[in-house]
Parts: C-alpha cells; structure tokens; sequence
C-alpha cells in the first residue's frame, strides 16, 4: 500500500529544544488521521514539516511520495490549513477564491463556489468580519477546492463552539467522501477526532508513542482487573501500558494479539479515549523496552 | 429512510453502531426489503463520521446478506430480519413485565436487576458459544 506520509528517524531542533525526535511514520493513504497529544507535544512542528514550512535537522519526511513542498507538482499534491485557520482580514471572500484559483493548477471552481453558497457568505465580506466558524470554513473551502491528495489541518476547530465545531467535522467528512483525499489533524482533544479518523497518532513531550489503525489499536488493548499482582507475571506477548494497585486489587491496561483467558482477570474492552490518555499519561519510560511504536506501525 | 445517530459515550464503536442501528431497524419493522440506505456521503455529512467507517459498516451488513449494493443506484435492504419472530415479542414483552414485578416485589431495585438480567444473558450467551 502507498503511504501518503513516510517519516524517518525524523528529528526538529529550535536552538537547543528538541521539539520533534525520533519520529517513524508510515500512515497509508485514503485515511483520516487523528494527529493527538497535549498542547506542546510537537504536533504543529510535525505538520509544519509535512507541509515543508519547516525542514527536519536530521531524518526525512516524505509526502504523497516527494519532498514537502519541493516544486509546483508537489505544492499542487498537498493542502495546508495552519493553526487558527488563518485568513486575510482585509480581503473579501472573492479576493481569497481569486487567490486560490490562481496559485492552484488543480482549483475546482465549482466546489468553491458551491460551498460558499451552502455556507451563505457573501463574496463581498472582508474575511476579517467574518466570525470563527465562517473563517474556518472558508479555509477550509480552499483547502477543498485546490483538491489535493493530502489535506493536512492543525487544530482547525479548537477554537470554534460546539456547532461550529460539528459543521465544520460534517463538511470535512463530506468531502472526503466525494473526492477521496487523505487527511490529517492535529487536536488535542481524543473527543474531536474520535469520530472522524480511522488512523491515530499519539504524539507526547516531542515523541510518537503509538501509531496506528483506531480498529486494530481498539481491539488490541484491555483493561484486566483482578486480585492485585505483580504485572511482571503477565504471560510474554502482553505489554502493560499503564498500572495501577490497590491493596488488594491490581488493575492493567494492556496492549495484546493473544486473547486473555486466565479467570482470575476481568477483562473489559476500552475506547480509543482510554488508550490515548494512558499512553499519554503513562511515563515514557515504560515504552523503551516493550517499543510499542515499531510494533503497532507494523 | 433510516436517520443514524451516534453516541460518543455508548462504548460500541462507530462502525458498531451503525450496524447495529441497521438491525434493529430491520428487527422492529422500520427497515424492510427494498428500502434503500442513505449513502455513504450522506451518513459522513449527517453524523460527520468518517466515510471509511460507513463503508465498513456497509460492507458487514452486506456480508451478513441484509443489504445488497447495486453500483451507482445505492444500497438497498435484502431481508428482513423481523419476519416470523415479529409476532412472538408481544407475548415475550408480557412475560418479562411479569417477571419484573416479582423481581420488585422481592425487593431489587433497578440497578440490581439489570445487574442480574446482564449476568444472565452475558452466562446464557457464553453456555451457547460453549
């Protein structure tokens, strides 16, 4: 299968922090990736180095099967919508088709038109009255409307109320399912892309802690809870995410393909909310042996 | 026409849920031969879901030989899965009544019972998969 995003030994440094490292990726293509960690986590930097804002200090990137943004075909394959959905506040909604039309050998005009109709905005508003949701959407239409195989957002609702939020999820959806690009967000909200992505990336203090397909990393991982043990006990093959005891009661989310049999378990089944927060929340530490990443890209 | 609803709190995936809707529409009557499923762009826009799980639920009603898709017209209900045991939920809703007022009169509360009811079903199930 092609990958639409291929990173390797990935690493960006701003003077002396490390804000992106050692980072391996293969997300395969026609998904929706879910792009999660807390704010600070590297996420942006990521993206910006997908779309070529930013090139890496060590490793590769490569995107839709080329170097970010190196020449027009490539520019053309791919579409950003950076943090806050950033617009000219001084032009109007037609300026910014203008713009789009003329910079995008690929611009569907009709889209763009369509959907400005859909969303009731008058081409001769200036973009800086617009409000936050109308803004969003209108980068978003552009991002739509340059039709590109890879369609990258950071953060794009986590500024938006609730039904704006859900507008703009239902016109994203929409539209991947018309024109079949990719897509990845960033959000640092698990709630916001649990609907919408079918691929998660957790990323945490400039690190991947797992990556994967959401139905394979959902069915993989349980919660046990029984009398309280020692977790090194568990059988081989079985990674413990996170721990916790009581006196008498143990209680382990884990990562396993072999299913649990033994009876002094309670096994219960999680959604992608509790396994992205236990490896968000569970110290790096315990994944340098187990190397969940390598494993669950595979 | 089915309209789905999701519930981010339900447990059950996405893609589970709306299997599940489409058979217990087609349980209770509401879904029956020859309608036709919203498509999947629809589904996507309606309850902005992702497109690929839409098609994954599709495909698993589709395997299970409750819907058929015919290219370019749609996907469309094959079977219904109310038929003969339709008529036998009326005098099954009267016996479980029943057996809800003696399980208040001796004493359980709504909690317990469906405490019980689940345990119940979930050993039921496991004796018959065993």
């Amino acid at each position: 299968m092609s990958a639409v995003l291929r990173a390797q030994a990935l690493g960006k440094k701003y003077k002396r922090r490390w804000a992106l490292q050692h980072c391996d990726l293969e997300v395969p293509a026609g998904r929706v990736v879910g792009l999660v960690g807390p704010n600070g986590a590297g996420k942006s930097t990521l993206l910006n180095l997908a779309s070529g804002m930013l090139t890496p200090t060590v490793g590769t990137i490569e995107v839709c099967g080329g170097r970010p943004a190196e020449g027009a075909e490539q520019l053309a394959k791919v579409g950003f919508v950076a943090q806050d959905t950033p617009t000219y506040a001084s032009l109007s909604v037609a300026d910014h088709l203008d713009f789009g039309r003329r910079l995008n050998p690929d611009w569907d005009d009709a889209v763009a038109l369509d959907r400005i109709r859909r969303l009731g905005l008058d081409l001769t508003q200036r973009a800086g009255k617009l409000s936050g949701g109308q803004r969003a959407q209108l980068a978003l239409t552009l991002g739509i409307a340059k039709r590109p195989e890879l369609l990258i957002l950071d953060e794009p609702v986590a500024a938006l109320d609730p039904l704006a939020r859900r507008e703009f999820m239902q016109d994203l959806m929409e539209a991947v399912a018309e024109h079949g690009m990719s897509v990845v967000l960033s959000s640092h909200l698990v709630s916001d892309v649990e609907r919408t992505c079918d691929y998660v990336i957790v990323l945490v203090d400039s690190r991947v802690r797992v990556a994967g397909d959401v139905d394979q990393l959902v069915g993989s991982h349980h919660r046990l809870t029984g009398p309280r043990r020692d977790p090194a006990t568990l059988p081989a093959g079985r990674h413990v995410i996170s721990a916790s005891h009581t006196d008498r009661q143990t209680t382990l989310l884990v990562r396993t393909d072999i299913p649990v049999h033994d009876p002094s378990w309670t096994v219960t089944p999680l959604g992608l909310e509790d396994i992205v927060l236990a490896y968000m929340t569970s110290p790096a530490e315990a994944f340098r042996d187990t190397r969940p990443v390598l494993e669950v890209l595979r | 026409m089915i309209e789905f609803h999701l519930n981010d709190r339900s447990g059950a995936s996405p893609y589970q849920q709306l299997v599940q809707q489409v058979r217990h529409a087609l349980r209770l009557g509401l879904l029956t031969e020859g309608d036709r499923l919203p498509t999947v762009k629809e589904v996507a826009r309606q309850v902005a879901v992702n497109p690929n799980t839409v098609l994954k639920a599709y495909r698993e009603l589709e395997h299970e030989g409750l819907v058929a898709a015919r290219p370019g017209v749609g996907t469309f209900v094959t079977r219904t899965l109310a038929d003969a045991s339709l008529v036998a939920h009326g005098t099954l809703r009267q016996d479980l009544r029943r057996w809800l007022t003696k399980a208040r009169l001796a004493g359980l509360d709504e909690e317990s019972i469906e405490a019980l009811f689940m345990n119940t079903f979930r050993s039921a199930a496991g004796e018959d998969v065993a």
